[in-house]
């Protein structure tokens, strides 16, 4: 890794048109931390994602991914990420095997190295045993599975998770959670969350509250409850957002 | 620079083009059943009321049915090339194409990568038409069915390039229905592929002039001449020109500094 810090915001602003979608948020993330960012709907997760993976531009402000310039050293920085986007992004006609291929592709990984790859890290997700089966086939919770290991075949630094568990019932859930915290610690993997779920929170997370593009709270469960002045994650949020849904 | 990686990665989006071309039967059919009909049915029922005077490439009178075989081809590709592009809005919408854009290489290589993979697929069908249309008894020399192949990699990727564009133009699903009524129709009617420029020229000057300046018709003289052995210099540069222009223009509107996707929101 090029720096200790795996992912670093600075000062970074983002309008559409004449209206800010994000307002001079500042934060970093440290390998092994997990890093969950609350925010209401609108409050520019989405974005901050996008500028991150570079499918927008910044124009103010920097991101740097493990020390590389997001804008200027692009392709440096996009190895070093791992993106789990909200929607699916895997082929439904193709098989898992064959969506994971086509990811290494990309990744300009070997034919031994990329089988190599997918097999450890669909038998970490126990889904080796349906790698031959087209996506189409699969639920909800098992694609999700199949996007969180695909994200994990070039051993990214930093892992982003856009709402991933969006629409899966609750023990596809809390699997997914587990996992995700799992791979932090024992991976030394940085991993930053978006989600609008409290209860995906851990009590060793670090925590960024986004509200109207600021970030309202940066810190560990208890320094934003402290912060707040609230006894559970639920009142400061609704402290913060001035009691918007989350 | 890892030309290892490109090399791989420019494989993987071919490869994924050419399977699913290959697993989508009814694509592979309906791409050959629209050129058919024309040479079947409108070609056949025009015959007897077109007179086609002796016209390079050409050295004898032909049958209708043969002018008309290099503008289907053209046809041909020209319809793939908008359905790489549909395909491209398609992935953007389904997020797929989120997955492309953030792979760590330059976006050009990444959009020539999916060019050619389309581009590929457009010369498998056109090869087919020619198989079929050779049972047909239109027969070019055989080795016109060579030199078609670089002409036909040529205009593939002219109009592969022209979609590309297109789709970065193109912020929904639904508008692509424009496309067709904007982009594909006047570029096939005002073109070459059906009557020869001369034959425009009789009924309307205006019609010659923008058939002579349609990219699609310098396309399909291209083939015409490739497929009987011929060069044609002329068609080549005009093509390969709108190749570069269509191309860097598609580039910049990928671009996330310059083009289009800040206003859409999202690749």
């Amino acid at each position: 890794m090029n720096s200790s810090i795996a992912l670093s915001i600075e000062d970074l602003s983002f309008s559409y048109g004449g209206k800010k979608a994000l307002d001079q948020v500042n934060f970093k993330i440290q390998p092994g931390e997990c890093t969950i960012l609350l925010g209401p709907n609108g409050a520019g997760k989405s974005t901050l994602f996008s500028l991150i993976t570079r499918l927008y531009d910044t124009r103010e402000g920097r991101i740097e991914l493990c020390g590389f310039d997001v804008k200027q050293q692009t392709r440096k920085a996009l190895e070093k990420l791992g993106v789990v986007f909200q929607q699916t992004t895997l082929d439904m006609d193709l098989t898992v095997m064959q969506n994971l291929r086509y990811h290494t592709a990309l990744h300009g990984m070997g034919s031994k190295l990329a089988t190599q790859r997918i097999q450890q890290e669909l038998e970490r997700l126990n889904m080796y045993e349906r790698r031959f089966e087209k996506v189409r086939q699969l639920n909800g919770g098992h694609r999700r599975r199949v996007e969180i290991a695909r994200a994990l075949l070039h051993k990214p630094s930093l892992l982003l998770l856009d709402e991933p568990t969006v629409g899966l019932d609750v023990p596809s859930r809390q699997s997914i959670v587990e996992y995700v915290h799992q791979l932090a610690v024992g991976e030394k993997l940085a991993v930053l969350w978006a989600s609008h779920l409290i209860d995906e929170i851990y009590p060793g997370d670090h925590l960024i509250v986004l509200h109207k593009g600021q970030v309202k709270a940066n810190g560990t469960v208890d320094e934003v409850l402290k912060m707040a002045n609230a006894p559970t994650i639920k009142d400061a949020f609704n402290t913060l957002t001035q009691g918007e849904q989350a | 620079m890892n030309l290892l990686h490109y090399w791989r990665a420019m494989w993987g989006i071919i490869w994924r083009e050419l399977w699913r071309f290959v697993t989508q039967r009814e694509r592979f059919i309906s791409a050959l059943v629209r050129p058919l009909v024309w040479l079947f049915v409108f070609a056949a029922g025009f015959r007897a009321a077109l007179g086609l005077a002796i016209t390079p490439p050409y050295e004898t009178y032909i049958l209708y049915e043969v002018y008309i075989t290099p503008g289907l081809i053209g046809m041909i590709q020209l319809f793939n090339g908008m359905q790489s592009s549909l395909s491209m809005v398609y992935d953007r919408e389904m997020g797929s194409m989120r997955i492309l854009m953030v792979c760590p290489l330059p976006r050009w290589f990444l959009l020539l990568s999916k060019l050619l993979a389309g581009t590929g697929v457009s010369i498998l069908q056109a090869y087919a038409f020619l198989t079929i249309a050779w049972f047909y008894d239109i027969q070019a020399p055989w080795q016109g069915y060579l030199w078609v192949a670089p002409a036909l990699m040529l205009v593939g990727l002219m109009l592969g390039a022209l979609g590309l564009l297109l789709s970065s133009f193109i912020k929904q699903l639904e508008n692509f229905a424009g496309v067709m009524n904007f982009v594909i129709f006047p570029m096939f009617f005002m073109s070459t592929a059906l009557y020869p420029l001369w034959k425009i020229k009789e009924s309307s000057a205006l019609l010659h002039n923008l058939a002579q300046y349609n990219p699609f018709s310098q396309a399909v003289e291209l083939i015409r001449f490739a497929l009987y052995g011929q060069f044609n210099q002329a068609a080549f540069i005009y093509t390969f020109v709108a190749f570069i222009v269509f191309m860097a223009a598609a580039i910049i509107g990928y671009n996330p500094s310059k083009g289009m996707m800040m206003k859409k929101g999202g690749a």
